[in-house]
């Protein structure tokens, strides 16, 4: 049975990396007791991967993976074993049964993601920064220099921005996210506030990733479902 | 949530911020308010070590059980994080509570190789705790080392208050009960030092006074006041089945060096092997039941969701059922997707067997470790490994699949001559020979692959090798050139590969190895110039050291290159590990008619450990049909 696993990232676990989230959850895996499924051969591993990994320092309420199981479990029960076994900073939110095909891959469906933005407490420009968001949001392109290994590139951004506001102090984004196209909200903020003048100082930002999306529209007309609404509730047995 | 010692912004900035922010599966956490005492236990090298270190597992979790103690640990931070620390002046946290070191009770620090003595010094002054201990008081927590080194604490005497002598899992109960009484008497520091100097297997330097001859040798080792004992006695567990194991140890979430379950199946080794110590100091060697090894194996992986098991132990094939544990992990725990870790085992056929069904045949190699080229020097050194043996089990190895060995060897051991250094590479050339006769062109995966490796070898306390000479950098790596050049003539040269390590690491380790009271302050100068992780390559700085041996005024050359005699006082002689200073010089006067001693089973020599009355040495012997002396 394909499984896909909701989780929210905080507090001190911001600070361990994708690779070691994986090792995470091989171990809270096994701890839990749940009967997931190896892939064949001499150094079989865990049937598991991630929808998107998670920059080192960002929280996250929207992290996905699918796995597959050979057991099946309840959702509820699966959950309540997993937090159980799991450490402060990781709370496994979602557990849904999903279609087997491959198209339904968490990986290759990932089409956008919501970000929160706000500045680290004593980071936030003096000045007022937060007027002119829907003037930058309501322009037709946004240019930026990108920085490759062979030079240095402009590029629209303005395509992959899907939404942008602000609220409190508080930036919100929707942004292209995945193999495709993927946008990072740091890059869209410094482009901001580079049209007003102001530069944020290295480690300003706090980010917080809210959802990950799949985009199920027709007809190149985007619709977007969290990844979680494509699978189903296990009940008990 | 638990708050952090360090900001975001530094956490972010900084190397693998995951090893300074606590909060791993299994971590102890208690109320500071409501615990007697606070104990920071600390391995003085980076997390990624610190957190392989069976023994601080061990220790962590015997104290955790004990609802009047919280445990937590500490680490070196790496030369990045050091840095700020030492600019922003922020003081050196435990993990789980981030609270300062300094306002703990006790600060423990396992001392398991020479070359992080200068990481001593980071932490005590990270921490804000005077590096002398004469300098602390009861502001400061008392500084206890335990571990291999502890066995000639000398050189790091002066920045300690006590030390534990032997294996951690005896007095420190007695200890800890100590320090609540007397903090309620409220005793004054000196007086509680005093009295834990009176508990066995406990050492404070501070009651002791080393007066020196003429020619620099120690002239006496004497206690300064009444009721302080002259000779510190080794503490042994003698039951190592219901001894203390951790069966929830704590689950890194980034890598460490030993990422798995570790089984500690016996501790000691019945060998005897001349150059190594921690055969002399872990004696008598005692087993630990298969049922209750069986026990810890399920219950760790359990509660750690590790996916691969190791065996520990010095010499493992020497576990009485080494074939019990062995098949019940690969029955109980392969169809579980659990990798098992097989420790170097004698190849034979049970081992090659084994072998066969946990690895890869064909990627893995076979392990040997004659430590010396040539026969003699293996009875030189007492390591009853023939080459006979070596070939067999490697023609059969050849047979099963596998076309890579790895041999280690030691490099300027006590009267090696040339020839013997050659004979390293005759060796390595007769196993090569052995692939190219036994297995046939059409079967062969390509060439074999010989590694050789050699270590210049430190004469360590307590063996019997601790009155031989050592040797200049210079010298070593003469040798290592012999070894290079006869392996660059031999007819299979192409399929032996040939690694050596840097020599003039090896010179300090031997000053640290058997110096006296006297080298502290060379560790001072040293780490005053900038010297920290001496054991990391890209740290390392000899000339750094020399230097600061001149500037201390202290003659490296007076520890490392002068023989000893039979009568000279050693530093650590105040220290009895059950085997006798005499034993030892036995078997120093039989290397040099190179003639081998029989290992504990096959007869017991009397090494004096039996007065511990446990393990091997009480056991029924064929040979004897007695007990040990
Ligand atoms: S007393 Fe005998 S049996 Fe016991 S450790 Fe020494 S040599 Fe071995």
């Amino acid at each position: 049975m394909k499984v896909r696993v909701k989780f929210s990232k905080y507090g001190i676990m911001k600070f361990i990396g994708h690779l070691d989230v994986m090792r995470y959850f091989q171990k809270a895996m096994r701890r839990a007791g749940i009967d997931i499924a190896f892939t064949e051969g001499m150094s079989p591993h865990m049937i598991m991967s991630f929808a998107q990994p998670l920059g080192v320092g960002l929280t996250s309420d929207g992290e996905y993976m699918d796995i597959e199981v050979r057991t099946p479990m309840s959702s509820e029960e699966a959950i309540r074993r997993l937090n159980q076994a799991g450490a402060e900073g990781i709370t496994v939110t979602e557990w849904k049964q999903i279609p087997e095909d491959k198209g339904s891959k968490a990986m290759t469906l990932v089409a956008a993601a919501d970000y929160e933005l706000r500045f680290r407490k004593g980071f936030a420009p003096k000045l007022d920064w937060q007027s002119n968001i829907s003037h930058f949001f309501a322009q037709q392109s946004i240019p930026v220099i990108k920085k490759t290994k062979k030079g240095e590139r402009e590029v629209d951004i303005r395509p992959f921005l899907y939404e942008m506001y602000v609220n409190a102090g508080t930036v919100y984004f929707k942004l292209a996210a995945g193999s495709e196209a993927n946008l990072k909200p740091e890059l869209v903020m410094d482009a901001y506030l580079a049209t007003q003048g102001l530069e944020a100082q290295p480690f300003a930002y706090e980010i917080h990733r809210r959802e990950l999306y799949a985009d199920i529209g027709k007809d190149g007309k985007r619709k977007l479902v969290a990844l979680g609404a494509l699978g189903e509730d296990v009940p008990c047995a | 949530m638990r708050k952090l010692a360090l900001s975001d912004e530094l956490l972010l900035s900084i190397e693998k911020p995951a090893r300074y922010i606590g909060g791993e599966v299994n971590a102890v956490y208690k109320d500071a308010q409501k615990v007697a005492v606070r104990f920071a236990m600390c391995f003085p090298d980076v997390y990624e070590i610190g957190m392989s270190h069976l023994g601080i597992q061990i220790l962590y979790d015997m104290f955790n059980q004990r609802e009047d103690v919280w445990c937590e640990r500490v680490y070196s931070p790496w030369v990045d994080l050091d840095r700020v620390m030492r600019e922003r002046h922020i003081p050196l946290f435990a993990l789980e509570s981030q609270d300062p070191i300094r306002d703990f009770d006790f600060l423990g620090i396992t001392l398991q190789y020479e070359m992080c003595y200068t990481n001593i010094l980071q932490i005590l002054d990270l921490s804000g705790i005077p590096l002398e201990a004469s300098e602390r008081d009861w502001g400061c927590p008392i500084v206890i080392g335990g571990g291999p080194c502890a066995y000639n604490p000398e050189p790091i005497a002066e920045f300690f208050d006590l030390f534990y002598i032997g294996e951690g899992e005896t007095v420190y109960d007695d200890l800890l009960e100590l320090y609540k009484t007397c903090r309620k008497e409220a005793v004054s520091r000196r007086e509680f030092l005093r009295r834990a100097a009176q508990i066995p297997g406990i050492y404070a330097p501070l009651f002791y006074e080393t007066t020196y001859r003429e020619d620099g040798t120690i002239a006496s080792f004497t206690p300064t006041e009444d009721g302080i004992p002259s000779v510190i006695e080794k503490q042994v567990q003698s039951d190592m089945t219901n001894a203390p194991y951790p069966e929830a140890p704590v689950v890194p979430y980034i890598k460490v060096t030993q990422d798995r379950v570790v089984l500690e199946i016996q501790r000691g080794c019945i060998r005897g092997c001349r150059f190594c110590q921690a055969g002399m100091l872990y004696r008598p060697t005692r087993e630990r039941s298969l049922e209750v090894l069986k026990q810890h194996a399920s219950r760790m992986l359990e509660n750690t969701g590790h996916e691969e098991i190791s065996l520990s132990s010095l010499s493992s094939s020497d576990y009485s059922d080494l074939a019990g544990i062995v098949t019940y992990l690969i029955d109980e725990f392969q169809g579980r997707n659990i990798n098992i870790c097989l420790p170097s085992l004698r190849i034979d056929a049970f081992s090659l067997d084994v072998m066969s069904k946990v690895q890869d045949v064909k990627k893995s190699s076979l392990t040997f470790a004659p430590e010396a080229g040539s026969q003699r020097m293996r009875d030189v050194i007492n390591k009853g490994l023939t080459e006979e043996v070596i070939l067999e089990g490697a023609a059969e190895a050849f047979h099963g699949g596998w076309n890579k060995v790895k041999l280690y060897f030691m490099l300027g051991l006590p009267l090696e001559e040339e020839a013997d250094r050659k004979d390293i590479a005759h060796l390595a050339e007769k196993i090569a020979a052995t692939y190219y006769e036994e297995v046939p062109k059409d079967q062969r995966q390509g060439r074999c692959q010989i590694t050789v490796s050699t270590s210049f070898f430190v004469p360590k306390p307590f063996t019997p090798f601790q009155w031989a000479r050592m040797y200049t950098p210079g010298d070593y790596l003469g040798f290592a050139k012999t070894v290079n050049h006869e392996i660059k003539a031999m007819k299979n040269q192409k399929s032996i590969r040939y690694n050596w390590h840097q020599a003039d690491e090896t010179v300090l380790e031997g000053v640290f190895a058997r110096g006296d009271r006297r080298i502290g302050a060379v560790i001072k100068e040293a780490y005053r110039q900038g010297a920290l992780f001496d054991a990391w390559t890209e740290q390392w700085n000899y000339e750094r050291w020399l230097q600061a041996f001149q500037t201390a005024g202290v003659d490296l050359d007076f520890y490392t290159l002068r023989e000893r005699a039979e009568d000279e006082i050693f530093p650590w002689d105040f220290i009895h590990i059950g085997v006798t200073k005499n034993f030892l010089w036995r078997e120093w006067q039989k290397a040099h008619r190179a003639e081998v001693t029989p290992n504990c089973r096959q007869q017991c020599s009397g090494c004096g450990a039996a007065r511990y009355k446990s393990g091997v040495c009480m056991e029924q012997r064929a040979a004897q049909g007695g007990e040990a002396e």
